[in-house]
């Protein structure tokens, strides 16, 4: 085997190890950075030994091996420096010869509870929400800062700065690098969901450049959304964010056209609805309602987006029970975004004059100024109730707020609409 | 991406020999392994092609052929759908599979094409057509 090939294989097999070595070197050594360096030193020892020897039969228990060696001979130069005490540093030869074997039962033993608890830390509260989602990304999905800052169109300066802050709070905080127990395991947990979806939706709606969506970015809240359910098999919301990520990204070839503009979805051509998506998050709701939560934000939210898959044609969309979901949704987790939504879903299942009634009554909401998506519905409703000048100056204001260039694109082409032919006056943008 | 990854068959598979229960378990822990890490989304095993058909097309003939089906090297016992970065993921993963066979064995990986590839030649009707199909298919 070519001598790049072999590394690229060691490459892959080391990413696949990375999240796990990281996340036992962490609770091993209380210090994310200590744990990257080491994990970062296995992998060098990995591309010097495996060229020769082999990959070993249990790479991941090999590579935790090296870096705890590692760890030790390091901890045990400082003591030695600092105490030379000869007692410590007996226990830790002692370590230091551990047979392989015990550490391949201790990575089995622990099923996962340290990669959990890796995440838990990552999405720490402690943390500020942008530092969690680049954290999370780095330590658990493996990405470098320049693919993070890819993703986040920012630069990554900003983004390593962001990791370096979120690294300080853990620090600060003294995180152990454990799964919460008792009453605290709730708040964490939706912390922890929060910044998957917060992944999953800078990928799905990406706020702003001239992508509409950013797959990869999609993908890996997936896979974290999966390895999660993987973990915690048993709690509703995770599995209710799973189903609602599987259920939005089987719509995302769709929802984009081959010049890269966005399609709606009442136009997308549903053959390119990705099947076997839409059947994996329908058995993950379904899961999730079966363990009694189906009242959950996450499962509500999966509720809806299934709504969308079941139906064959846009015209056999049950916009009644959508609205009935909102209805709920805005019980367990009220926002204006949600009423806004909802004041969609009702003017599908009861006519715009509906929508207009229910968007009159949230258009002063504070969380809704400046967003385009309000105007944008509030156009649709009046362009569907033949109010066009109106619908038009909606349109109009809509273009002007999005910072989404395709979905700029979008509103220009509905304002355009909402001009009779032959009538002067281009499109106005402010 | 998306990729399938084919268990082939051997003689012992078409002779429908039941794997023994340390591979049944190995087998187990591997897909346990594959799920945790957020990468199996599918698969199944498929019984010996002694109780398969196949439809020989030819013009507007049709004619079935019943199994088992001669050429053992390249039937398939089972398959995996996984989510992959990348084909060097794909093959880190499947080199971890244990033996799914007592004696020598095979598995093929393969990229999944989806609908947009066929997007060229792809009408509205077809598409119309496609979308029935496909959801029915997931039980939607």
């Amino acid at each position: 085997m070519a001598a790049g090939e072999t590394h690229r294989t060691i490459e892959a097999v080391f990413r696949i190890e990375r999240a796990r070595l990281v996340a036992g070197l962490a609770r091993y050594t209380c210090d994310v950075d200590r744990a990257e360096e080491l994990a970062q030193d296995a992998l060098l020892a990995a591309l010097t030994d495996w060229p020769n020897g082999g990959v070993p039969r249990n790479p991941g228990a090999w590579l935790m091996a090296v870096a705890k060696r590692r760890a030790i001979d390091g901890r045990r130069r400082e003591q030695m420096l600092e105490r030379k005490h000869a007692e410590i540093a007996r226990e830790l030869d002692d370590g230091r010869h551990a047979p392989i074997e015990a550490l391949e039962a201790e990575m089995d033993d622990d099923l996962g509870d340290e990669l959990l608890g890796l995440i838990f830390t990552a999405c720490h509260p402690a943390i500020s929400p942008d530092g969690r989602a680049a954290l999370t990304l780095r330590l658990v999905g493996g990405l470098t800062t320049e693919e993070i800052a890819r993703s986040f169109l920012s630069s990554e300066a900003t983004i390593a700065q962001r990791i370096v802050r979120a690294k300080k709070a853990i620090g600060e905080a003294g995180l152990a690098f454990e799964v919460p127990r008792g009453r605290e395991r709730a708040g964490r947990l939706a912390s922890v969901l929060e910044v998957i979806y917060l992944i999953f939706n800078e990928g799905y709606a990406a706020t702003s450049g001239d992508d509409l969506v950013r797959p990869a970015l999609c993908a890996e809240a997936q896979r974290l959304g999966r390895i999660l359910a993987g973990l915690m098999p048993d709690e509703p919301e995770v599995l209710g964010l799973l189903a609602l990520m599987e259920l939005q990204a089987s719509r995302l070839s769709a929802r984009s056209a081959p010049d890269g503009g966005f399609v709606p979805l009442t136009k997308q051509n549903r053959a390119r609805w990705d099947q076997l998506l839409i059947r994996r998050g329908l058995a993950a709701l379904a899961r999730a309602e079966a363990l009694g939560g189906a009242d959950g934000p996450y499962a509500l939210q999966a509720a809806l987006a299934a709504c969308h898959a079941r139906a064959r044609a846009a015209g056999d969309t049950d916009w009644k029970r959508i609205a009935a979901l909102y209805d709920r949704l805005r019980q367990v987790a009220p926002s204006p975004v949600i009423d806004l939504n909802r004041a969609v879903a009702c003017s599908m299942a009861y006519g715009p004059e509906a929508g207009l009634r229910m968007i009159d009554e949230i258009s002063g909401a504070a969380a809704l100024r400046n967003y385009a998506p309000l105007p944008a519905a509030k156009g649709d409703f009046l362009f569907r109730a033949g109010r066009l000048p109106e619908a038009r100056r909606q349109f109009e204001i809509a273009a002007g707020l999005t910072r989404n260039a395709r979905e700029r694109a979008f509103l220009l082409e509905r304002v355009r609409a909402c001009t009779p032919p032959g009538s002067p006056g281009a499109p106005r943008v402010e | 991406m998306r990729v399938i990854v084919f268990v082939k068959a051997t003689e012992d598979s078409e002779q429908g020999a039941m794997p023994s229960a340390e591979l049944i378990e190995a087998m187990g822990k591997y897909n346990e392994e594959l799920i945790n890490a957020g990468v199996m989304v599918g698969g199944d095993g498929l019984k010996p092609s002694a109780e398969g058909k196949r439809i020989a097309f030819d013009g507007t003939s049709r004619t079935v052929i019943d199994g088992p089906f001669a050429e053992t090297r390249e039937l398939v016992a089972g398959f995996w759908i996984w989510e992959v970065k990348d084909m060097d993921e794909a093959l880190a993963w499947a080199k971890r599979c244990p033996n799914p066979m007592p004696g020598p064995s095979e598995l093929e990986l393969r990229p999944v094409v989806s609908m947009d590839d066929f997007a060229e030649n792809m009408t509205a009707e077809g598409a119309e057509i496609h979308a029935r199909n496909e959801q029915r298919l997931a039980g939607a």
